[in-house]
């Protein structure tokens, strides 16, 4: 059978170095073999036959999958055809072999003129009249008779699991534009990726062009679509770094959209991670995952649900703070000048439990629909601080527990400051609906509980921190001014309501957030839109 | 032969070395004091404006401040502070 099809171009080169390249101007028969297949080590005596019969006239050429393979093939069949080697296996995959043997006869263009996979008596006994009709040459007396009617072929090395991967990641056309770098033998790779500074500390996993090949099927998004611009450095990062730094952090490729999500509301003008990064009070993104995608790439939000243990909760976080570090530079010492540091700098990431409360999950509560799954980012500069309060029956007494502990976050006498995440436990959680609390009904009574007169948050000689009395002029606070009560929150909605935890222990969380509102980091929510 | 390839997962930037400005033997003209607006930034601001009155009467001392510390300062007022000053100091707090 004739077509027009024209193969790939290519050169190789045998075992002694000398390179061939395709085509050659002569009809070329073209035989794909891998040593490790009893339908190739069958076909190696015809294919030596045809070389010696119309080697004059036509170049045929064995081309074999792996370097110590061709060696052994030569020695046990004698062969004088040329062996060609694949090893690498970018011809192999060029040609979009499945199976071997693949033979190929061509014109002196390269163009097919008759091709079969595996081995089929016939297949050969046609090639061997054409070739025969080709160049006027009688053709070779083989003993047909001694082979089978057919074999099928084995599979090719080039679409083996995990080859494959590699070859698409190096081929032309492929999507990845990162700089390459290559690893030498005598490295070791995890002592490597050290050394350059583009770890958290931990070892990471190597960001292999396969491996990031695989994180990058999962987004329909263009590979060199820019994400964000990462501050401090504002640099662009595009899908493919953030999926670079998503494989290192130990991301499975169904992260993905999770972690892109995040690291746009990351680098949003409202959350302000520059500012969260240099602070010396040692803030860090604490991310919360809403919707249906928590379940689909399992994410815990239940028994453990901050840490540690799950990978998905842990390689998230950990991924958008690798694209920080290593395409932003936020790096500690640089401009990540956080006096104490923060473990929640390695991975601060967890879902909510939506279907174990009565009331809207955090995302519908802030608009968003229940089959959205949406990404909450928030500054957070401490916590999980516990609330411990095995004892309290009542919807008021739970209420009055959690606001006193939340009156301690960053100073007592901090009021109006801040904001804070809630995780609420769910014993806690069914206390509160013995009275059929609502979130707002919660809020309220925190706000209540943590009401202090401006008198008890003054600046004094217990301690220097607090309101300074200087505010009110020369003469200080009136007793009016001073009687007023002041809750623990400027907005009630400063208290976010998150549901997490196992269903035994009565041990909620609170976070405490950094400088909040525009003056500092707001809470930003953004919907996955692959999810 | 190399063991394995990995990709950059960097910005692959090569960042601009910039020189300092070389710094004159006399301040003279005009120099912008930048409060970052931290809690009492505001102290050694002062402080260093009455050294300026005292010690180099003929220097005129300009007031600026970041609305937030949280921020890098906005684009007008570096340009604003560039035009007008030949020397600026830039004051933290804590």
């Amino acid at each position: 059978m004739a077509t027009e099809t024209a193969l790939r171009t290519f050169t190789l080169s045998d075992a002694e170095g000398e390179a061939w390249s395709f085509p050659t101007g002569r009809p070329s028969l073209l035989c794909f073999v891998k040593e490790d297949c009893p339908t190739c080590d069958l076909s190696m005596p015809l294919i030596e036959a045809v070389h010696r019969a119309f080697g004059t006239a036509v170049d045929v050429w064995a081309v074999g999958q792996d370097t110590a393979g061709n060696a052994v093939l030569v020695e046990r069949h004698g062969l004088t055809v040329p062996m060609l080697d694949d090893d690498a296996l970018a011809v192999s995959y060029a040609y979009d072999l499945d199976t071997v043997p693949s033979v190929f006869l061509a014109d002196g263009e390269g163009r097919v003129l008759r091709s079969f996979i595996g081995f089929g008596r016939e297949d050969w006994r046609a090639m061997v009249t054409e070739l025969g009709a080709l160049t006027s040459i009688e053709a070779p007396a083989i003993a047909w008779e001694a082979y089978p009617e057919s074999r099928p072929g084995c599979g090719s090395r080039s679409v083996e699991p995990g080859i494959a991967e590699r070859l698409a990641a190096e081929a032309e056309g492929s999507p990845l534009r990162a700089r390459r770098i290559d690893i030498g033998s005598d490295d070791d790779v995890h002592e490597f990726l050290d050394d350059q500074g583009l770890t958290d500390g931990l070892p990471v996993v190597p960001p292999t062009p396969e491996r990031v090949l695989r994180m990058l099927g999962v987004t329909r998004r263009d590979a060199q679509e820019i994400v964000a611009v990462v501050p401090p450095n504002m640099a662009p990062v595009t899908v493919e770094k953030v999926a670079i730094n998503a494989v290192m952090a130990g991301c499975k490729p169904e992260y993905l959209p999770v972690v892109l999500t995040a690291v746009e509301a990351m680098c949003s003008d409202e959350f302000n991670i520059h500012g969260v990064s240099a602070t010396t009070m040692g803030a860090t993104p604490l991310m919360f995952v809403n919707g249906p995608i928590r379940d689909r790439i399992g994410m815990n939000s239940k028994l453990g649900a901050l840490g540690a243990g799950n990978r998905a909760n842990a390689s998230i976080g950990r991924a958008i703070r690798l694209v920080l570090r290593n395409v932003g530079g936020g790096r500690p010492g640089g401009t990540e000048r956080s006096t104490l540091g923060n473990p929640g700098k390695f991975t601060l990431s967890f879902a909510e439990w939506e279907e174990r409360a009565p009331w809207d999950p955090y995302h519908v509560e802030h608009g968003f629909q229940p089959e959205d799954s949406v990404v909450t980012l928030f500054a957070a500069v401490g916590g999980p601080t516990l609330v411990v309060d095995q004892t309290s029956r009542t919807a008021r007494q739970i209420g009055g527990s959690i606001g006193m502990v939340m009156e301690a976050t960053g100073h007592p006498r901090a009021h109006g400051a801040q904001e804070v995440v809630l995780v609420l436990c769910p014993e806690h959680l069914d206390t509160l609906q013995t009275a059929g609390w609502t979130k707002d009904e919660l809020r309220a009574r925190i706000q209540e509980v943590t009401a202090r007169p401006l008198r008890e948050l003054l600046a004094d000689e217990e301690s220097g921190a607090g309101v300074p009395r200087e505010r009110f002029g020369p003469d200080g606070p009136t007793e009016e001014q001073l009687d007023r009560l002041i809750p623990k929150f400027a907005d009630p909605a400063s208290i976010h309501i998150v549901v997490a935890g196992s269903d035994a222990g009565k041990f909620s969380a609170v976070f405490q957030g950094w400088a909040s509102g525009p003056r500092g980091s707001q809470v930003v929510s953004r919907k996955i839109e692959e999810a | 032969m190399s063991a394995l390839r990995i990709l950059d997962p960097t910005d692959e930037r090569v960042p601009i070395r910039r020189e300092l400005t070389p710094r004159p033997e006399h301040i003279t003209g005009t120099v912008g004091l930048l409060d970052i607006s931290k809690p009492r930034g505001n102290v050694l601001i002062d402080r260093l404006e009455e050294l300026f009155h005292e010690r180099l009467p003929n220097v005129e001392v300009r007031r600026y401040s970041k609305p937030t510390f949280t921020k890098p300062a906005p684009e007008d007022l570096r340009r604003k502070i560039a035009e007008e000053c030949g020397f600026v100091i830039e004051a933290l707090a804590d």
